[in-house]
């Protein structure tokens, strides 16, 4: 599904995001992305979605290369990827509903697919009796769940997920792991960039750890293995 | 772009620029009200390059050279030279005006003043002479120059220079309106540009949401285009009538309360019309531009 061959990507300051990462990651699978604070986490996840492009090498994502998209294909390869941010990224004039609806307006759905999807999201997340609240009115995890519902609505194949639980206290960043955990078990992709040891060491997924910029370790059922 | 878009997603693009041109209704007044006065002047230059070119127009048509014929040639000689004059390149009409009817045309001229002619003691003051036009105001010079070399003229009249000097005006006016519009127009995008980046900057969060989302880039951008569009239009709409009305008014005074049009006013509504098209169309496409301009940055692909 992800393909990665040789991939380095400089910043236009010179900064080197990635050097020579080769990588690559089944459908269905669920990946942790590790490694220290600038190791390259969040440039990785910026390649896949092309908010970013590779310097050298090559990135395919089901066989196409995205180095060479054109900017009037982009928007498509986003819609097949649902993104999650450490800052949840709502809308703060707008309701959880509407938030989660937002993502399927966007891209310009019908109304009757709108309005049978996003009951079905806030399901999934376990918010149905919080469709009409502010996301003001929300605590960060049940934030979190309607940035997940609005990254699911689409039903993308995939969902990238850089640090989901960066804001949150330990019980409700399981609930979050918890939550993409079942997505993943329905079939999509998953690729979590994390700082958080625990959830790592004991969820025993693929761990993907990045180091200044290039990959020092690829295990399946692998650990943190970081004493930060 | 337009082509498949669907109603109901056109209807959400106009909700969202009125939505903001509410949230942000001083700041809409006053790029409108920046639009508005590029406008005006825009509107009032072309009024001023309207007329001066209407005026040339006229006067350019109105020169005719009046050649005097030697009281001592008679009017059978006289107007045997009619096929010579014509012979002259340049010449477009040749009238032959006799001294008899010299008079009567001077005297309708004169009105209710008659008396002025029996002061005379009721000769005739007045020359045989010929009125000649040209085919093009540039032709009036070499043409009186022939007709001076001719024996049998005493002398010969035209306004002298006038011609030129009306071309160079023109050219002027004409140059430095254009100089002026285009200044002012560019100065109108930049406001307008300014006005779209703040709604743009204030929405930025927003923006960065729908691309995240797979939003094309015309979606995003449909709704700031409508909001640059109202404002340069709604600009437009103010100028117009300021416009209008001004002139109007200016006309009106001039032609009733002077009963004076030696200018000679274009007053034809026409004009006024497509002017008005003109600074519509005008203002809407500023307006559109302004907005395009302030995304570029917020839409980087
Ligand atoms: N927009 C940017 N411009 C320049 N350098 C950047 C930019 N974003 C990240 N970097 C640099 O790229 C390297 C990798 O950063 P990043 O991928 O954000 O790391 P991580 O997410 O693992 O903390 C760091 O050295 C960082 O300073
Ligand atoms: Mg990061």
């Amino acid at each position: 599904m992800i393909n990665l061959i040789n991939v380095s990507m400089n910043y236009p300051n010179g900064t080197r995001g990635l050097i020579d990462v080769t990588l690559r990651i089944k459908k269905g699978e669920f990946v942790f992305l590790v490694g220290p604070s600038g190791a390259g986490k969040s440039t990785l996840t910026k390649l896949i979605f092309r908010e970013e492009k590779p310097t050298r090498g090559q990135l395919l994502i089901n066989g196409k290369n995205i180095a060479r998209l054109r900017p009037r294909e982009i928007p498509f390869l986003r819609r097949s990827i649902g993104i999650v941010f450490q800052d949840f990224k709502l809308l703060p004039n707008k309701t959880v509903a509407e938030n989660v609806a937002f993502a399927l307006e966007v891209i310009e759905a019908h109304k009757r697919e709108i309005q049978k999807a996003v009951p079905a999201a806030l399901k999934m997340v376990g918010l149905e009796k919080k469709s009409n609240a502010m996301p003001a009115q929300l605590s960060g995890g049940e934030q979190q769940r309607v940035a997940i519902a609005r990254a699911i609505v689409n039903n993308p194949p995939l969902v990238i997920a850089d640090e989901p639980t960066g804001n949150l206290d330990p019980e409700t960043s399981w609930e979050i792991v918890n939550l993409l955990h079942d997505i993943n078990k329905c079939g999509t992709t998953i690729v979590m960039a994390t700082h958080d040891k625990d959830i790592v060491d004991s969820m025993k997924k693929r761990v993907v750890a990045l180091e200044k910029g290039r990959i020092v370790r690829d295990e399946e059922r692998g650990a943190y293995g970081y004493e930060d | 772009m337009l082509t498949g878009m669907r109603i109901r997603t056109f209807g959400y693009f106009i909700r969202e620029a009125f939505k903001s041109l509410h949230r942000n209704s001083w700041m809409s007044l006053a790029s409108a009200g920046t639009v508005a006065v590029s406008l005006i002047i825009v509107g009032m230059s072309l009024i001023t390059i309207i007329n001066t070119n209407y005026l040339a127009a006229r006067l350019e048509s109105n020169i005719e050279i009046i050649s005097y014929l030697k009281d001592s040639v008679s009017i059978e000689q006289g107007t045997k030279l009619k096929k010579e004059i014509e012979g002259i390149p340049g010449v477009a009409k040749v009238r032959f005006v006799n001294r008899d009817e010299a008079l009567m045309e001077f005297r309708k001229e004169l009105g209710d003043q008659q008396n002025m002619l029996e002061a005379l003691g009721g000769s005739n003051p007045l020359p045989n002479l010929y009125k000649i036009s040209t085919i093009s105001p540039q032709d009036v010079q070499k043409v009186a120059n022939k007709l001076e070399a001719l024996a049998e003229m005493e002398k010969v009249d035209y306004g002298k220079g006038m011609a030129e000097k009306l071309f160079t005006i023109t050219k002027w006016v004409r140059m430095v309106g254009l100089v002026v519009i285009s200044l002012l127009g560019l100065a109108a995008v930049f406001l307008i540009a300014t006005t779209t980046r703040l709604t743009v900057f204030a929405r930025r969060k927003e923006i960065e949401i729908m691309r995240m989302l797979g939003s094309s880039n015309w979606f995003i951008r449909w709704p700031f285009l409508l909001e640059g569009m109202v404002i340069g239009f709604f600009g437009a709409v103010i100028a117009v009538i300021v416009v209008d009305a001004a002139y109007l008014a200016f006309t009106d005074y001039i032609i009733r309360d002077l009963k004076f049009n030696i200018f000679g006013l274009a007053t034809d509504k026409r004009l006024m019309i497509n002017m008005g098209m003109v600074m519509l169309g005008t203002g809407t496409l500023l307006g559109a531009f302004g907005s395009v301009a302030s995304m570029r940055k917020f839409l980087k692909v």
